[in-house]
């Protein structure tokens, strides 16, 4: 067996936070996505341009400048407004917050794009025939909408999953304890950097390959009435 | 907020700018050659000859770049053997292990996508071009190659974004890139809102212009398909 000197325990708690990191920011990814895809297809130009302006920004600036951001310059941020309300104390969010909030801003940039596609892609029928049985807008949403936008977007949502796995990493930049950071502090004390960097890299893979079978029954799951040729 | 910090790091900033577009020229065109042949490889029915391809582009896009970035940087220096080789005046300069850790990771995703434009270019036009007799090298040279290029575009401009964005990472590795530069000048004046919107809207004018390039060469490549390509129904 490879010789982690007593790292390995640490390495897996790592994995720990970069799943909790990675479930917590593809919540809010996926909220922000489907806001993000009305705001795109409704008829209200203010909303459109926001919504442009939000995915043009997000997906043309580095993740790992998303994340300084979020991390550096969310706490002069917020004691700014907490100034404004006559609150003077120092205010910090942790590594963990602002990993959540630049990685799931970063899956609703992308995800936003996979819904609008998933959403247009659907009848106008579909709709029509909801309204034609009296159900009203959010009950069409949720029982006859939703369900076949997350048929066709769920190749693309997992796509992007993989993606915000990896990108987990660059939240260990902040500080975070996840499994690079780990890795780190092993190869400061072992000065092994060879194995543990690879010893990550095989943790990553196995979580892609967890990722990648979950997404795959989801997708069995969501086609199971469609009759494949 | 104090913006007048921007004006005044302004040419630091462009400084890491130049080097930010090094890395990511470097890194697009070495892994562009390199995807190729790994594409070819990649579709080869022979397991034996697919199955390298296979692996490698497994790990390259399974694994965080970051990941890749230290193996290069850190790891391969823990070799005795490695310190001692002539390759050692490469490997210990932080800018050429950026570059062989993104150019290694760009090739695996652009192999993809080449894999994924040969692959989509309809069986019709193969057995065209067996018809008519010619060469496996023929075909690829004359036929799926130039169609393959079409398909790529587009995939392959979101490729070169996504490097651009990858090549933030070489700050990591105590490169002066624009990410490292604004990092530095942070640092220095502890302005984080000013000098980071800053490098993000350099960042953001730079994947602006690759995409307005990518337009030209894509419209160019496609330019057979007429100026309002008409939509065919399929039973004609």
């Amino acid at each position: 067996m490879i010789d982690l000197s007593g790292f390995g325990n640490q390495l897996l708690l790592g994995a720990v936070i970069t799943v909790e990191l990675a479930l917590a920011s593809l919540a809010v990814g996926l909220v922000l996505g489907l806001l993000g895809a009305s705001a795109k297809l409704s008829s209200v130009k203010s909303l459109q341009w926001i919504a442009n302006g939000y995915t043009t920004i997000i997906r043309g600036i580095p993740e790992l400048l998303t994340v300084l951001i979020i991390y550096f310059g969310a706490t002069s941020v917020l004691m700014a407004i907490g100034g404004l309300f006559g609150y003077e104390e120092y205010i910090e969010i942790g590594p963990f917050a602002a990993g959540v909030t630049a990685l799931g801003l970063t899956f609703g940039a992308y995800a936003t794009e996979v819904f609008r596609g998933a959403l247009q892609s659907i009848p106008k029928g579909q709709n029509e025939a909801a309204v034609a049985l009296g159900m009203g807008r959010i009950r069409t949403f949720y029982r006859i909408i939703l369900p076949q936008v997350w048929r066709m977007a769920l190749p693309g949502l997992g796509n992007l999953f993989l993606v915000l796995l990896k990108d987990t990493a660059l939240v260990s930049v902040v500080g975070l304890d996840d499994i690079m950071r780990k890795a780190n502090i092993a190869v400061s004390s072992t000065k092994e950097p060879f194995l543990f960097y690879s010893a990550a890299a095989v943790l990553y893979l196995g979580l892609t390959i967890v990722s990648m079978s979950v997404v795959y029954f989801l997708e069995k799951r969501a086609n199971r009435g469609i009759k494949r040729a | 907020m104090d913006f007048s910090v921007i004006v005044e790091y302004f040419p630091r900033l462009m400084q890491g700018t130049w080097v930010s577009l090094q890395l990511i020229l470097l890194s697009v065109v070495l892994g562009g050659v390199f995807a190729l042949p790994i594409a070819l490889a990649r579709i080869s029915k022979n397991p034996l000859i697919s199955g390298l391809p296979f692996a490698y582009i497994f790990f390259f896009r399974g694994t965080p770049l970051l990941v890749q970035i230290f193996l290069v940087y850190y790891g391969a220096s823990q070799f005795e053997v490695v310190r001692e080789s002539f390759l050692w005046p490469i490997l210990k300069e932080p800018f050429w292990c950026a570059i062989i850790a993104f150019t290694l990771n760009t090739s695996a995703y652009t192999a993809e996508i080449f894999r994924g434009a040969i692959q989509a270019i309809p069986v019709g036009e193969v057995e065209a071009c067996k018809v008519v007799g010619m060469t496996k090298v023929q075909m690829y040279r004359r036929i799926l190659l130039p169609r393959a290029f079409g398909i790529v575009l587009p995939a392959y401009g979101n490729e070169i974004i996504l490097m651009l964005k990858g090549s933030a990472l070489a700050s990591t590795i105590t490169i002066l890139d624009l990410t490292g530069m604004a990092r530095t000048i942070i640092a220095r004046t502890y302005t984080p809102i000013e000098i980071f919107l800053a490098a993000g809207a350099i960042y953001l004018i730079i994947s602006m212009v690759v995409i307005a390039i990518f337009k030209q060469v894509e419209k160019r490549q496609n330019r057979y398909l007429g100026p309002n390509p008409v939509k065919l129904p399929d039973d004609v």
